[in-house]
């Protein structure tokens, strides 16, 4: 830390304000200007960083300015690196990254519409997350309060890229879309039966999230974080609890590390039987959609038994979890699991013998390494092409220092292969629960609650099923917050959906986007 | 495709029986939590750690007023844990859906001691208000099969909580399409629209289209906390709350997210009224 520190101060003299490491593991760059540009170049280049995300704040009360964070992650260092950046109120703007770093395209322009910060060079700087009927405000601006009555709804005005050239037409989808799956719209360009490009737009279940954490007593916002998005709900409860837990340094029990570390495993398993079906199912294969339906409900009905939910909410806290296990408990992970395991070498066996499936799903929706690689594509979509992370290994929280797995990676990046690696890391998931158990450490299951200091900061990340889950806090008076940014690795996905549309046919869009299988919610918040 | 059939054989019949024999449910399964109005001292500490506001109070001129929403409730356990006296407790019900909002909240009146504890019950509603065990839901659609009931599931903001559990009532489990059930994919075919909530500010128009498309008479299912009522969301810049924020609702099914069960007994309550709307008036 003290090296990098000289270092950087000596090489950016007129940049770096201050290097702090206020929570270990997290080093924080201030920065004397909104511009990040050059030590953002150095940590790309030269470090070999990865920018995690950007987002912004509003400390324009307590200290006069807001400020932009990007977070970065340097391969082989368990640490994260943040630069602060100050954006005064007389100027709010801020050099605009997106052109060389498409990965934050959504970020910054988040920025644009929540704070009413000019991403100033933006190469598309429209609207993102308040739909273009929005009247002109800022809601993540401390002073706009979170329960302001905007005037009703007008209708869209959004205009999408046009057609161009004779034979293309344009196939409009959604946002209420023909199977149950969350609201988006899907704007196909299409020439006969290629499709030619693809524009998104999110954002249609923008609930006010990150505004409403501001507005919460700190227990209560577990809760909220639970409902990011549902099929991840440990795991953003998890995260949040862990990014207060480091704030206010509570000592989560072992224990409960290990109890935390069984469900998130859990959460990952269910998700990904539920792919492999949902995938399956996309290509006409319903026998294996219905069979990976009853071994999921297998793992639903262990969450139950485990939480009292079937979907894992109300069972993390801040310091560790609601209720303790008794011995059933415990042995009845054990013996659903045996049966889960079993049922699951079926299931995949099954979807290895049809070659009509393989055929549909082999060299469809490619992601080559190098566009996955610029597009800071994580989680499963990104191990299929090649990007190796895992905030498990790379980032070792609660117990995962103790557990030993593997982290599938593959080349290929079509969606056989992220069907693949869901098959690999069941697998990988089944060995960790069985190792955590054998370890389970006696104890306590929960810290002592206390009241959270206000004016701590603090970042934590956990590897969802879908990936890298990232929360930031800063606690404020009164056992609240004064913000709490929300990264979901679908954020970072989904332009790589519109990169796998080339030379693929509409007819083949359900099964490309269910491999990737995004959270709306979770983007859109 | 041998190895596919041996597995179909080997499997057998793997449908629950819900809801004509009541569904297997982990000892463990948070239902509803139940109020004990006369036994409970103090409704505070509750209503404190509630995180959704479903445990409301109003105190005035030395009288409480107690509200207790369903339709807001998370079934979450923390009013449990927090009313020290046992008043509160969390019970494995979980068929709550109800025509009527109004059913599905309870109130109760205290006089207050001088520190703000409950001194005497004054009046009470029992109960969620109008609980309909699936059983007789069971022996109600005995009589009403004959014809299939198209659902289309509209998602307008929700977490994506529900719609797991709405996959879920298609799969060989439990397994909705015994009962001539069917998801379809457009609000032109369809009899009823299922749908979670919050409504989104985003999503309102979609939402609004989509009823507007759906041919009368229709049936309305609100599913979840969230789009009875906002849920933990509530209502904010971004959020209308509730589906009848939006358009007219017939079945509102309380969880977060409602169990595959519960939908299925709000879904057969909602069928109940889709013929007899259909008796009065057939479509052309
Ligand atoms: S169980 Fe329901 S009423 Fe009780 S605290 Fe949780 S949300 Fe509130
Ligand atoms: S009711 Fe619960 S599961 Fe359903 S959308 Fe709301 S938060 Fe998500």
């Amino acid at each position: 830390m003290k090296t990098f520190s000289k270092e950087l101060r000596e090489r950016f003299p007129k940049q770096v304000l201050t290097v702090e490491e206020s929570v270990s593991g997290q080093v924080t760059v201030l920065l004397n200007s909104s511009d990040a540009t050059v030590i953002t170049r150095h940590f790309l280049t030269e470090r070999q960083a990865r920018l995690v995300t950007v987002f912004a704040e509003d400390r324009v009360k307590a200290e006069g300015v807001f400020y932009n964070y990007y977070v970065f992650d340097q391969l082989g260092d368990p640490s994260w690196v943040i630069l602060k950046a100050p954006i005064s109120q007389d100027h709010p703007s801020f050099p605009s990254l997106a052109a060389e770093l498409p990965s934050v395209n959504w970020q910054e322009r988040e920025i644009q519409d929540w704070f009413g910060l000019e991403a100033a060079g933006h190469p598309n700087p429209r609207r993102v997350a308040l739909h273009d009927n929005w009247p002109d405000v800022h809601p993540l601006r401390k002073d706009f309060p979170l329960d302001t009555v905007l005037p009703a709804f007008e209708g869209e005005r959004h205009v999408y890229r046009p057609t161009l050239g004779e034979g293309v037409f344009q196939i409009p989808v959604g946002p209420v879309h023909a199977g149950i799956i969350e609201p988006g719209h899907f704007n196909f360009a299409v020439a006969g039966e290629p499709i030619l490009y693809l524009q998104l737009r999110m954002f249609y279940t923008h609930k006010g999230t990150e505004k409403l954490f501001e507005n919460l007593p700190i227990p209560r916002a577990v809760f909220l974080a639970e409902s990011i998005s549902g099929d991840s709900a440990f795991s953003h409860g998890a995260a949040f609890c862990q990014a207060i837990e480091r704030a206010a340094e509570i000592e989560v029990p072992q224990r409960a590390q290990f109890m935390r570390a069984i469900l998130l495993e859990l959460e990952r398993i269910a998700n990904h039987i539920g792919d492999a079906g949902a995938i399956a199912n996309d290509v006409g294969f319903v026998i294996a959609n219905a069979h990976a339906g009853r071994v999921r409900e297998l793992v639903l009905g262990l969450n139950e038994t485990l939480t009292g939910s079937r979907v894992l909410r109300g069972m993390v806290a801040i310091g560790g979890v609601r209720r303790d296990w008794q011995r059933d408990q415990i042995e009845a992970i054990e013996k659903t699991l045996a049966v889960v395991e079993r049922e699951f070498r079926d299931l995949t066996a099954i979807l290895q013998s049809s070659n009509s499936t393989r055929e549909r799903l082999e060299r469809t929706g490619i992601l080559r390494p190098e566009k996955a690689a610029m597009l800071g594509v994580v989680g499963v979509a990104g191990r299929a092409s090649g990007v190796d992370l895992d905030v498990r290994r790379d980032h070792p929280y609660e117990a995962y220092r103790h557990l030993p797995f593997r982290v599938p990676v593959y080349q290929a990046g079509d969606v056989r292969h992220r069907l693949q690696v869901r098959i690999d890391e069941v697998g990988e998931s089944l060995q960790i629960i069985r190792a955590a158990v054998a370890q389970l450490p006696e104890g306590s299951h929960r810290a002592p609650q206390q009241p959270i200091p206000p004016g701590r900061c603090a970042l934590s990340a956990v590897e969802g099923w879908r990936g890298e889950i990232v929360h930031w806090v800063r606690t404020g008076e009164d056992n609240r917050l004064e913000r709490c940014k929300v990264k979901d690795p679908s954020i970072n996905n989904w332009p790589a959906i519109v990169e796998t549309m080339e030379g693929n046919i509409v007819a083949d869009f359900p099964v490309i986007n269910k491999s990737f299988n995004l959270s709306y919610s979770g983007t859109d918040r | 495709m041998f190895k596919i059939l041996q597995k179909t054989f080997s499997v057998g019949t793997a449908t629950v029986d819900y809801p004509s024999i009541a569904p297997r449910l982990a000892e463990q399964f948070r239902g509803c939590p139940e109020f004990d109005f006369a036994a409970w001292s103090d409704a505070r500490p509750a209503a404190n750690a509630c995180p959704t506001g479903a445990i409301a109070v109003c105190d005035r001129d030395g009288v409480r007023q107690v509200t207790v929403d369903y339709g807001r409730c998370i079934f979450c356990g923390e009013c449990a844990e927090a009313s020290l006296d046992g008043a509160v407790r969390m019970t494995q019900r979980f068929e709550l859906a109800a025509t009527d909002r109004r059913d599905l909240v309870l109130f109760a009146e205290y006089t207050l001691h001088p520190d703000g504890s409950h001194a005497e019950l004054q009046s009470a509603t029992s109960g969620p208000g109008a609980e309909i065990p699936g059983k007789r839901i069971a022996a109600a659609i005995h009589n009403l099969l004959g014809r299939s009931l198209s659902i289309r599931q509209v998602d307008a903001g929700s977490c994506n909580g529900c719609e797991q559990e709405i996959v879920a009532l298609n799969n060989p489990v439990h397994d909705i399409e015994r009962f001539g059930i069917h998801f379809v994919a457009s609000p032109r075919h369809a009899d009823m629209l299922l749908v979670t909530g919050p409504v989104t500010r985003n999503m309102e128009l979609a939402l609004r289209k989509t009823w507007a498309a759906t041919p009368d008479p229709k049936v309305v299912v609100a599913v979840g906390a969230c789009g009875i009522s906002g849920g933990i969301f509530g209502t904010n810049y971004a959020s209308l709350g509730g589906v009848d924020a939006a358009i007219p609702v017939d079945v509102y099914i309380p969880g977060c997210p409602p169990r595959p069960e519960a939908l299925l007994h709000g879904i057969l309550l909602a069928l109940g009224q889709v013929r007899q709307r259909m008796s009065s008036h057939p479509r052309g």
